[in-house]
């Protein structure tokens, strides 16, 4: 029988294959090719590693950035939050005590760490990937298996260059339409917020998604990163996309890509990293495109989603008991009621960035909304470009003065607003529309109200100051 | 690693699905750079409510969490777990578990026991019904037991051994360290370094 992607990556990183003994079966000892560190996960892990004196086995194999805590203004002064800075320097003094590349703030090739791999060109076709970070999932849009993992597993990476692992069940995501291609207005955000909430956040349990069907070969790489990057938002290992020309072609020429006869042979190799004609899927979902619509939460996690043109959904319809309880205590905590149109939902804060959609070609989509229009009064606006190099191209382009001019601040690359680890945070009882990828209660800051929302989304409700998509502007 | 074998506590039941970690602990709080002190982040924000369970007693003494499906949802961040053993809390039961928080769980020592959502009920009920009722869960018999109520729980066979051994991952890994070794010299020639 054949094998679908993910078997054969996983297949290719068999350090030593789990034996069954009396303690039951025994996970599978598999290869690392790129460990990604940044300062949030890792310093109990380096502790740990001193105090067993254990060094770093490949530091060639591990890269550091700084990226959760970096705060994205008055970026040349010392960080300011004491424990903030802590945390930063503590990783400066482990990549220089185990000898790891860092690359710390205002560095060139500084930004958020799902953003730097791929664009340097180290996140290839068939490695496999990991990160102390949940959206470590964005990495398998090339075609690797790439996983988030806790700090004991970062420790062990460290020490080992290797994981124990049981292998991952295997789902297959078609995303069809009838030309191959996305209503205008929607955007590879749309499409894996209605897979969130057609599967729901437990849905990929256990499973490394492959994204497949000609909408997914149409896509652009950064279109593909998005939807790999909210695999996790289902519940799953991991999110895949088989390499193709597109995947080459971003690839070729990057700093650490191969070249000469190497990047044949590579080429040559990646070409096998397809799913087999005859390979089985443990399961199987089958998407729409040409009914999709632009997407948003309303909910307080990524799963409560409806399209823009819905309204918010009356819990007393919903007849399973956890998912009603769920959608009462989120309609409180958003501050919504039911039977409100969505479009009617009126936003504090819009933030474009995150590893979700802070990469360049989200820039531009939401530079070109904005073009000639100012952002809605009393809304204030943030776009914080996913790197360092996304930033200079973005100034390179005029991104920059498109966005100031509009009203909106340009800051410098971090997690920001994602995650409100610095000081871009929502005030209690502020509500953004967000182009990260988590709505959780509090994640922007305390209290917080956040719905998800595609770049494009994002601008026009910058605009017009309620959630809109960019139709609601002409 | 300490040892597992059983575990007897205050059963605290938590009627909340999709308990994602940034609820378990928010952000803020993983600054720090110890593996220890996180008991106050957890749940910070349900605290400050207090009608929330933790703020009652005897449920603020408890060491078993009953907590709806779906539990550990989001960040990989095993601050988490680590929020929850600071705490006290010892195992989390729960009819589904996000599988970093799983894994998580299994390197630090808490035990997340996969309980039938029916079975999770009658426990909620138990527990509401009886506060302070102590929780007794059997890693080698699989069992959890309230009163007279005894139900099953399903755990991967692999951690459960390495709990009730207490052992260590890496120094298991570092016994296939020729294995490693092996495999590195096969790697192809064209995979990226970090260095170059």
């Amino acid at each position: 029988m054949g094998r679908t992607l993910a078997e054969k990556v996983w297949d290719q990183h068999l350090v030593r294959k789990g034996a069954e003994n009396g303690a039951g079966q025994e996970p599978d000892l598999l290869y690392i090719d790129l460990h990604l560190v940044h300062e949030v996960t890792s310093p109990q892990a380096f502790d740990g590693l001193r105090l067993a004196g254990r060094p770093v086995r490949r530091p060639d194999l591990t890269l550091a950035t700084e990226d959760h805590n970096v705060p994205t203004l008055d970026v040349l002064a010392p960080i300011a939050d004491p424990v903030s800075r802590t945390q930063v320097e503590t990783l400066r003094r482990n990549c220089e005590e185990f000898g790891v590349r860092l690359y710390p703030m205002n560095h060139a090739e500084q930004g958020i760490v799902h953003v730097v791999g791929p664009q340097l060109g180290l996140t290839q076709p068939g490695t496999t990937v990991v990160c102390g970070d949940s959206h470590t999932s964005t990495h398998g849009a090339f075609g690797a298996m790439a996983f988030g993992i806790g700090t004991s597993e970062v420790e062990h990476v460290l020490a080992t260059q290797t994981l124990p692992l049981k292998p991952f069940k295997t789902m297959a995501i078609n995303v069809h339409s009838a030309d191959g291609r996305l209503r205008p207005g929607v955007t590879s955000k749309d499409v894996v917020l209605a897979i969130i909430a057609q599967i729901g956040t437990g849905g990929g349990q256990g499973y490394v998604l492959e994204y497949r069907g000609n909408v997914i070969d149409n896509l652009s790489m950064e279109a593909r990163m998005t939807i790999c990057n909210m695999s996790i938002e289902a519940g799953a290992r991991a999110g895949m996309i088989a390499p193709d020309e597109t995947t080459f072609a971003y690839l070729k020429g990057r700093d650490h890509a191969p070249k000469g006869a190497q990047w044949d042979e590579a080429v040559e190799a990646w070409r096998e990293l397809r799913t087999d004609a005859d390979a089985v899927f443990d399961a199987e979902v089958d998407i729409d495109a040409d009914a999709l619509t632009p997407f948003v939460t309303w909910g307080t996690n990524p799963g409560q989603g409806l399209p823009l043109g819905e309204t918010v959904p009356d819990p007393a319809a919903i007849v399973d008991e956890n998912e009603r309880v769920a959608a009462e205590k989120a309609l409180s905590y958003m501050g919504l009621e039911a039977g409100q149109p969505l479009r009617s939902i009126k936003v504090d804060t819009v933030f474009v960035g995150s590893c979700t959609n802070g990469r360049i070609e989200d820039l531009r989509a939401a530079a070109e909304i904005l073009d000639g229009k100012q952002i809605a009064d009393g809304v204030r606006m943030l776009v914080v470009p996913g790197s360092m190099r996304v930033r200079f191209q973005a100034e390179e382009e005029g991104l920059d003065k498109v966005f100031t001019a509009a009203g909106a601040e340009w800051r410098s690359a971090g997690c920001s607003m994602c995650l409100g680890m610095n000081p871009d945070q929502l005030a209690p009882g502020e509500r953004s529309a967000s182009t990260s990828n988590r709505n959780f209660e509090g994640r922007q800051g305390k209290g917080g109200r956040t719905h998800l929302v595609s770049p494009l989304v994002a601008a026009a409700t910058a605009v017009r100051g309620t959630l809109s998509s960019p139709e609601d502007l002409v | 690693m300490e040892k597992f074998s059983t575990h007897t506590g205050i059963g605290v039941p938590l009627r909340r699905s999709n308990v994602d970690t940034d609820q378990i602990i928010p952000a803020v709080y993983l600054k720090r750079v110890t593996r220890t002190g996180f008991e106050d982040g957890l749940f910070s924000a349900w605290r400050n409510d207090e009608s929330f369970i933790l703020n009652q007693e005897p449920f603020s003494r408890g060491s078993v969490l009953v907590a709806g499906p779906d539990f550990g949802t989001g960040s990989s961040r095993e601050h988490a777990v680590w929020a929850l053993m600071d705490y006290g809390f010892r195992v989390v039961i729960s009819a589904r578990f996000a599988d970093i928080f799983r894994g998580n769980s299994a390197k630090a020592g808490l035990v997340a026991a996969q309980v039938e959502q029916p079975d999770v009920e009658l426990l909620w009920k138990l527990l509401e019904n009886e506060p302070g009722t102590e929780v007794t869960v059997d890693l080698q018999e699989k069992t959890v037991q309230a009163k007279d109520l005894t139900v099953p729980f399903e755990i991967d066979d692999y951690i459960r051994w390495r709990l009730l051994e207490g052992l260590d991952d890496i120094g298991l890994t570092l016994r296939h360290e020729d294995a490693i070794d092996a495999f590195e010299r096969s790697r192809p020639a064209h995979k990226p370094v970090t260095t170059a």
